[in-house]
């Protein structure tokens, strides 16, 4: 019982990135490096379902706890997992595993050093997702700038400095007002450990400018508008699997952090800014819906429909109903594994094509079709096909958002009718038409690693889609007594 | 009669410094023995310090001009280990340029020494010795490669703006003098009261004369020339150890004469540190030289350093001694790098030469990529905790000004660190650099890059040793 499993699934990544350090750097298909942090990463995943196994879903308090004095007297290093987290570490430990997979073509040089990074990248997501202390939590969240940095600048496309320096100094912009706020709860409560700060609440008086700082981070992390811009330079320069990493993992630090901080710990406060977060969050839906329909590049339009669809998230978070934040968290998985699935799927022809534009495509279906359903199956999530995960989510969050604002949801409504219709005329033009492009005729259709890492995804996408019950009864505890713990503290004000 | 124990590491390594100009003097070919000597009485020192006067909570010597507390004697101890380091690695780049010389190391320990009196001065006269003692020391080092037009040039511009400098310190000195009647601190700290207007002005005059020591915006138009020019190890010398005991005596002077005064001078200290924060983060974008880019960058940590004495707390002096001492490992870490850019007996120090290093020499390209990342403050390495520790202290005086204006400065800073790694990372390679280095100059590399990467395993040990430190 005692046996310290979050830690443990924090450092093995980190182990497994010590033992690449320390093995030669071989030119080439490095397998055997390939296959360590495959083996690290599988066993993660492994040791993340028992945790999800011995889990229990009947409390909403912390589970798994570990409690250590770090900085005497100021910072425990405190880290757990409620209902809501847990999904998150799942995913993470999910997904890596299939990025690994995936370098295959996408990484030519320095393979051992960018699966380095990848490690590295993995343990600090996962940290930052069972941080029990505002500092820890901190250090993970802004620890991970330093990997992606390195895999977009290092890895990366042809604009890959300029996408690289964007994402790391928006992000810390958006970071450090957090830091002074995390500084600020801890002089005006005397704790950073969330934990006490939930059963002693902050002051009234403070909240607001402290959820503005928070805010502040999780907008730009999330990404809101209109600080959204630099989620398409990172994703276009990333490689894929930095793509992957980024929009199914990344993203959704931000949102578990609205709901574990924002509304946790600034009740009062999240009230107050809800009009804002419904108008960020629409014009999100819509504005980056129409500028997705636009684009010409599959990579930038992938991740306008990031941003609308986290757009969703931030609407459903802050509608402070069940069904609302329930489809949130639940929109937030099935859009790791949606977005992860089709910046791979666009990876696929982009290794064989070397061309990320929409144009040089048209008429797969008749050369590679296997890859035609997979991608039509994935498009279809994404836009929220019912049997699909993605229908899920989308459809509670819309539920909550009809229960608190009625005009808000209509406005979000139509953004799931303009997601529908980028995502099949996004189709229609890499799929369907005539095939004019002679170097279409020799692409290949997916090879085995390739099938395999999709299915892998597409597997839990109409899994959860026909079957939602398990991220529910996970989830729903957790939730309910937060929208509690929510309403007792209006109540109390 | 007085514990003389206590001073007995002034006395030493007073002795070893004519000891070993005796020994140049008499001895042919002696710069080896005399370098070897060298490291050896600062060891030595380091020893004598650490037994004598670590476990000393507070005496005075002298009629009380002398202070020995737990600040000094682990001030002491940090400017040793820094002047250790510096000497250790800088004997392959002195050899390159042909001025390996008894000169340096007893140089460089005259300055020590000067700056031990320093930190210990308990009164406006000792202080003012062991000033002019480690300033005048500097200006021979940094005019030390004496062939270059730049070393001269940075040498001379160093002298005249000290001197003038020093020249303003006195007369606040002086007009300090006249209000209180004493030169020792603590007299002076019962006697003044805030009422006096001239009085004003003679604090102005010490705090902008420390200011230029330490350079602070805006006192701080030496740095960059200076820096450039000076010999590296000499520059890397000038980026950490007279800091610390500027930094100490700033520390000094602030809290215990002018603590009653700290209405006078609080506002001072924060501009000082908001214009140094920002100005170092601005002025190192353009950079193109490394030594210029890394005194800008210096200049900012000072601005850091100095936002942790505005508090007037005890947390927020313990924030900056902690930052400085983190920072001093940093340094040297970087300085080490500097010192590998090493190519058929020629340094290379223009950022462009680190073009694509991370192909041809991977290990070092790593450590100055973990260094970087900790100068501008990512956790989970060293550097960003020395910045909580510094806003946690303002932050408890709700100084929520300076905290915000502190941490928007690192983001413009990560933007010239990360260029430095862009270059590194992202560009392509240049020729290899000689790997010939020195043990001394490798260890120092790594030991310091592990301790920054593995600072956030052990928080704990640094802020233990210095809380011992209670100035109020």
């Amino acid at each position: 019982m005692n046996f310290p499993i979050l830690s443990s699934l924090i450092l093995l990544p980190i182990v497994g990135a010590l033992f690449l350090f320390f093995t030669k750097d071989k030119e080439g298909n490095n397998l055997t490096a390939k296959y360590v942090a495959l083996f690290t990463t599988v066993v993660n995943f492994l040791i993340s379902i028992y945790l999800w196994i011995s889990f229990d879903q009947s409390t909403s308090s912390f589970q798994f706890v570990e409690d250590r004095t770090w900085i005497e007297g100021v910072i425990n290093y405190k880290v757990g997992v409620d209902g809501i987290s847990i999904l998150f570490i799942i995913l993470t430990t999910f997904i890596t595993p299939l990025c690994i997979i995936s370098v295959n073509n996408s990484v030519k040089n320095r393979l051992r050093d960018f699966l380095i990074a990848i490690l590295i990248m993995e343990s600090f997501m996962i940290g930052v997702f069972c941080a029990l202390d505002l500092v820890v939590f901190y250090l993970f969240f802004e620890a991970g700038l330093i990997p992606m940095f390195l895999i977009i600048g290092i890895w990366g496309g042809a604009r890959r400095v300029y996408s690289a320096f964007k994402f790391f100094l928006y992000t810390l912009l958006g970071s450090v007002l957090m830091l002074v706020a995390i500084i600020s709860i801890y002089w005006i409560t005397g704790t950073t450990d969330v934990v006490q700060l939930y059963e002693i609440g902050i002051d009234v008086q403070y909240q607001n400018l402290l959820w503005l700082a928070f805010f502040s981070s999780f907008a730009v992390k999330t990404p809101m508008w209109p600080v959204h811009t630099w989620l398409p330079d990172a994703h276009v320069e990333a490689p894929t699997a930095g793509s992957v990493l980024l929009a199914a993992i990344l993203l959704k630090m931000a949102g578990y952090g609205f709901i574990r901080f924002s509304l946790g710990l600034f009740p009062v406060a999240s009230e107050v800014f809800t009009p804002l977060i419904y108008t960020l969050s629409v014009i999100a839906i819509i504005f980056t819906s129409l500028i997705a329909l636009m684009q010409e590049d599959m990579k930038k339009l992938i991740a306008y429909s990031s941003v609308a669809h986290m757009g969703f998230v931030t609407l459903g978070i802050f509608t402070l109903q069940q069904q609302g934040i329930e489809g949130s968290i639940i929109q937030m998985i099935s859009h790791g594994l949606v977005s992860a699935a089709l910046f791979l799927t666009v990876g696929v022809v982009y290794d064989r094509m070397h061309s990320r534009l929409i144009s040089t495509y048209g008429g797969l279906v008749s050369v590679i079709p296997k890859y035609s359903i997979l991608f039509m199956l994935f498009a279809l999530a994404s836009l929220g096909l019912p049997g699909t995960s993605g229908f899920i989510g989308e459809f509670l969050i819309l539920m909550g958002a009809f229960k608190d604002n009625f005009l808000v949801a209509v406005i979000a409504s139509i953004g799931v009718i303009l997601g529908a219709a980028y995502m099949l005329w996004l189709y229609k033009r890499v799929v369907f038409g005539k095939l004019l492009n002679e170097d279409l005729k020799k692409i290949l259709d997916l090879n085995r690693s390739e099938y395999f890492i999709l299915s892998c995804l597409a597997a839990p996408i109409l899994f959860f889609g026909f079957y939602p019950d398990p991220l529910i009864t996970t989830i729903e505890v957790s939730v309910t007594d937060l929208i509690n713990m929510h309403n007792t503290n209006i109540a109390s004000k | 009669m007085e514990n003389l124990n206590l001073i007995l590491p002034e006395i030493f390594i007073s002795l070893s410094i004519m000891f070993l100009l005796i020994l140049g003097v008499f001895k042919n070919d002696s710069s080896k023995i005399t370098f070897n000597l060298s490291l050896f009485a600062i060891l030595i020192t380091t020893i004598i310090t650490f037994n004598e006067t670590f476990s000393v909570t507070r005496e005075t010597l002298f009629n009380e001009s002398v202070v020995i507390d737990s600040m000094s004697s682990l001030m002491k101890i940090i400017t040793l280990i820094g002047g250790f380091l510096v000497l250790v690695i800088s004997s392959t780049y002195l050899k390159t340029y042909k001025i390996y010389n008894i000169e340096y190391p007893v140089l460089i320990l005259s300055s020590i020494l000067g700056m031990m009196v320093m930190i210990s001065s308990n009164d406006l006269i000792v202080f003012y010795m062991g000033l002019e003692l480690q300033s005048l020391a500097l200006y021979v080092l940094a005019t030390y490669n004496r062939d270059q037009l730049k070393s001269s040039e940075g040498g001379l511009k160093y002298f005249v703006l000290s001197a003038l400098s020093s020249g303003l310190l006195l007369y606040g000195c002086s007009l300090v003098y006249g209000f209180s009647g004493s030169t020792n601190f603590d007299i002076i700290s019962n006697q003044l009261n805030s009422n006096e207007y001239v009085l004003t002005f003679g604090i102005v005059f010490i705090l902008v004369g420390l200011a230029f020591k330490i350079s602070a915006v805006p006192f701080h138009m030496w740095a960059p020339d200076v820096y450039e020019g000076s010999p590296t190890t000499v520059t890397l010398f000038f980026t950490i150890v007279p800091k610390i005991a500027a930094l100490t005596v700033f520390i000094r002077f602030l809290y215990v004469p002018f603590l009653n005064l700290i209405d006078q001078w609080q506002m001072i200290i924060i501009f000082l540190s908001i214009a140094s924060m920002v100005f170092g983060a601005v002025a190192a974008i353009g950079q193109t030289n490394i030594k210029r880019l890394i005194a800008y960058s210096s200049i900012g940590h000072i601005g850091y350093t100095l936002a942790g004495l505005t508090t007037a707390s005890n947390e927020g002096i313990q924030s900056s001694i902690i930052y400085i001492s983190i920072y001093v490992v940093m340094n040297l870490a970087l300085f080490s790098c500097l010192l590998m850019l090493r190519r058929k007996n020629q340094y290379y120090e223009n950022i462009d030469d680190l073009s694509g290093l991370s192909k041809n020499h991977p290990l070092l390209s790593l450590c100055l990529l973990i260094i970087l990342f900790s100068l501008a403050g990512i956790p989970p390495l060293a550097g960003f905790f020395a910045k909580f520790y510094i806003f946690k202290a303002v932050l408890e005086q709700s100084m929520y000004f300076l905290a915000i204006v502190g941490l928007l400065s690192t983001v413009v800073a990560a933007f010239y660190y990360l260029r430095i790694i862009k270059i590194m990372y992202f560009d392509k390679e240049k020729d290899k650099y000689d790997t010939d280095h020195s043990l001394w100059l490798k260890s120092s590399l790594i030991v310091s890059t592990i301790l920054i990467l593995l600072y956030f395993i052990f928080p704990s040990q640094l802020i233990e040793v210095v809380s011992r430190i209670n100035i109020i």
